[in-house]
């Protein structure tokens, strides 16, 4: 229980979240789009380690900094992904991810 | 012990030689190989001579001559008792055979110079000549079986080399190939006696192997297969090895083809010096194979005797010139092995130990000249067939001087040398086996005959022969060695080899035995004389007589049909029945097993390439799908 709130319901939000992202990742072709849904996946990773760290540790902050760190990863990995999809947008003139597939058989 | 290491530039200057002519030879005039060859083998001779002279001749050998070893270094050491060694190994029959390989080697050199004029490969010659020499003398002063082996198969290697010099010729090609492979497969037979010998005695050295009295064999006694004991059997494959060198029956076959090369080859290698390394190498193992293997000696001394005889009735029939001499080598090569063994050990009971020697000695001379005279005989004529020949002597006069000396030599003529070599193992034979004797005696009385067949056919026959051109007399450089060699073979007889060359290296008093020098003398005689009466004049009765024989005459001319033998085993039997499954086995099944393999990564590799797309989404969706199932699985198989 945290501040009245059960350990499953946190769970619970963070799995749906976790699901969204994957669904969002697998079925949208925008590129930008995609890219939230990752950031919607690390998200739920991030709800499990502060919801974990209060629940198992209440006086220690391990898990929350954690969390920190991946937000900054978040932001710098979109940066670079930005990037990335400017450059696909130069040379295609979308953003459709089908359209990135030179690297095959 | 030391001042024989000068010993070791005897074999050195001919590798050297070989080195120079082989990788130079092209840039300068053929010439130029020629003399160097020459030159380099004139100091070896030199040197062989002067170190005969003073391992022989000087100090006191009463005690017999010591074996000595003036260079020896290990070569490779493999563990504390497990090392080879190569060195130079001096004792009374490999002094012999320096004396005898440097000198033939001298004369055919200087006689190449003028048979060889002008020929394609002068230079390529010349350094096959070289290696030929170097490896022959690394053979014979080999200090361990081991190190003879590796020169044994040198020998073989340059003796393919120079059959095959004319290497268009399609025959000359198939002869070398033969050769190749006839005495190839002997030498397995020598490798497997080596390693079964050096397994029962632990070592590969001369010295320990032959001494007398020596104690490794004593836990080889109990170890036998099939009933036999391991020493026979490594001294009857030893043997075999011996046997394919010295074309013994059954593996005389590439010999007689051996012949497609030039004849100084032939003089060289096919008649005086590596066909007697099987004689030599029996020579060399006698102790052992006299104490341990006397069933590998009755052996050796059955297959010379058979060969003797066989190879002389052909020799009758043949009319190449080369072919005869061939089959006469295989002759006097099956009595040395013939005298080796009925030969006992020490003194007087190892006189055909002594006779097989000084045959092999004085073969070696006398045979040589003959086939330099060949050489010299073929050189003006430009043909092999001797019912082409006739008449000659008047053209040829040194030749058919030291020709007719050859003849008379090896026919056994009194006081030259083939009479008292030949006569020694008459001896031998006669107080061992008198069935061996008797085969001896009559192939002495084949041997007169069918060289002055040959000699007659040449030299008299047909007087007014027209020749396309006029023969002329071989040039000064071919005749000198057909006169030294003739100097040779008179005088070689009268070396007391019973002092120098006997079994346990100490001399023995030998005396005449009239008892059987007289008949074989006469024997001889008679041969010659046959030969005088049928071939002296052109007639038809020898060819009358060989109508009379009929088939018997065909088979022999035909060799008993032994190479259509071996080719029916090999080509029809062994090709079909052996090779030809197990080329199957290997093409079907081995084969097609590894192409299977890599026929089925392929077509599933081709199946399943198309999972990738390149669609990230594709691979995304596999990815969790594949988590998943693996979560799912876990869960439900640890629950």
């Amino acid at each position: 229980m945290i501040q009245g709130i059960p350990l499953e319901h946190f769970l619970i939000v963070s799995t749906i979240m976790f699901f969204i992202g994957v669904c969002g990742f697998i079925i949208r072709r925008n590129l930008i789009t995609m890219l939230m849904a990752t950031e919607l996946i690390l998200n739920s990773v991030n709800i499990n380690f502060v919801v974990f760290n209060r629940y198992l540790y209440p006086d220690q902050l391990q898990g929350q900094f954690f969390s920190l760190f991946i937000v900054g990863i978040a932001a710098a990995e979109a940066s670079v992904a930005i990037a990335l999809i400017i450059n696909i947008y130069r040379k295609m003139q979308n953003i459709e991810v089908e359209n990135v597939n030179e690297l095959k058989f | 012990m030391t001042g024989y290491t000068y010993t070791v530039f005897i074999i050195l200057i001919p590798l050297v030689v070989f080195l120079i002519t082989g990788l130079l030879g092209m840039k300068w005039k053929p010439i130029v190989s020629g003399v160097i060859g020459t030159i380099g083998m004139g100091i070896s001779w030199t040197l062989s001579l002067i170190t005969a002279g003073s391992y022989f001749f000087s100090g006191n050998h009463a005690e017999g001559f010591q074996t000595i070893l003036p260079v020896e270094t290990t070569w490779l050491r493999f563990t504390d008792t497990l090392h080879i060694n190569m060195g130079i190994l001096l004792d009374p029959i490999s002094v012999m055979m320096l004396v005898v390989v440097t000198t033939i080697s001298f004369m055919v050199h200087l006689y190449s110079l003028g048979y060889m004029k002008g020929e394609t490969g002068f230079a390529r010659f010349y350094a096959f000549l070289s290696l030929f020499t170097f490896s022959m003398l690394g053979l014979v002063i080999a200090t361990n079986i081991f190190q003879m082996y590796i020169f044994w198969e040198l020998v073989g290697v340059s003796s393919f080399l120079l059959i095959g010099f004319y290497y268009q010729k399609p025959s000359a090609v198939a002869a070398s190939k033969k050769a190749f492979i006839v005495t190839r497969f002997a030498d397995l037979g020598f490798l497997i006696g080596i390693l079964i010998l050096s397994f029962v005695t632990g070592t590969f050295d001369f010295g320990k192997l032959t001494e007398p009295g020596t104690a490794i064999f004593g836990s080889a006694a109990s170890m036998s297969f099939l009933g036999i004991s391991a020493l026979t059997w490594a001294m009857t494959l030893i043997f075999i090895g011996g046997a394919g060198k010295s074309a013994m029956f059954p593996l005389h076959i590439w010999l007689p083809d051996a012949m497609e090369g030039p004849t100084p080859v032939s003089a060289l290698i096919h008649a005086a010096t590596m066909v007697v390394a099987g004689v030599f190498l029996v020579a060399r193992m006698f102790p052992v194979i006299h104490f341990q293997a006397p069933a590998a000696q009755e052996i050796i001394g059955y297959v010379g005797g058979f060969t003797s005889l066989f190879a002389a009735v052909i020799a009758i029939t043949q009319y190449d010139i080369k072919r005869v001499l061939a089959f006469s080598t295989l002759s006097q090569l099956g009595y040395m092995m013939l005298a080796l063994g009925v030969s006992g050990y020490g003194g007087e009971e190892g006189l055909g130990y002594m006779a097989s020697m000084f045959h092999l000695f004085t073969h070696a001379m006398f045979k040589a000249l003959l086939f330099l005279g060949a050489g010299s005989i073929i050189h003006a004529v430009h043909s092999n067939n001797m019912y082409d020949m006739g008449g000659l002597r008047k053209y040829l006069p040194i030749t058919h001087i030291t020709f007719l000396i050859a003849c008379l030599t090896i026919a056994g003529v009194p006081f030259l040398s083939g009479f008292f070599s030949k006569d020694e193992i008459l001896v031998a034979a006669l107080n061992h086996n008198k069935l061996l004797f008797a085969i001896e005696f009559l192939v002495a009385g084949l041997t007169a005959f069918y060289m002055f067949r040959l000699y007659f056919c040449v030299f008299w026959g047909k007087e007014d022969r027209h020749y396309h051109h006029t023969p002329h007399e071989s040039p000064l450089v071919m005749t000198i060695p057909l006169m030294f060699l003739a100097v040779a073979s008179i005088f070689a007889g009268y070396i007391p080899f019973h002092h120098l060359v006997t079994s346990d290296k100490i001399g023995f008093a030998s005396e005449m035995n009239y008892m059987v020098a007289v008949p074989s003398v006469l024997i001889g005689l008679f041969g010659i004389a046959m030969a005088w009466i049928l071939y002296k004049k052109e007639s038809e009765v020898p060819a009358k007589l060989a109508k009379s024989w009929g088939i018997l005459y065909t088979a022999t001319y035909n060799k008993f049909y032994f190479d259509e033998i071996y080719l029916f085993v090999t080509r029809k039997i062994i090709f079909n029945y052996i090779s030809r499954p197990i080329a199957w086995f290997d093409r079907h099944v081995i084969d097609a097993f590894m192409v299977g393999i890599g026929l089925t990564t392929e077509k599933i590799s081709y199946q399943i390439k198309g999972m990738q797309s390149g669609q990230l989404q594709h691979y995304a969706f596999m990815f969790v799908a594949g988590t998943l199932a693996l979560a799912l699985s876990m869960i439900y198989f640890l629950m």
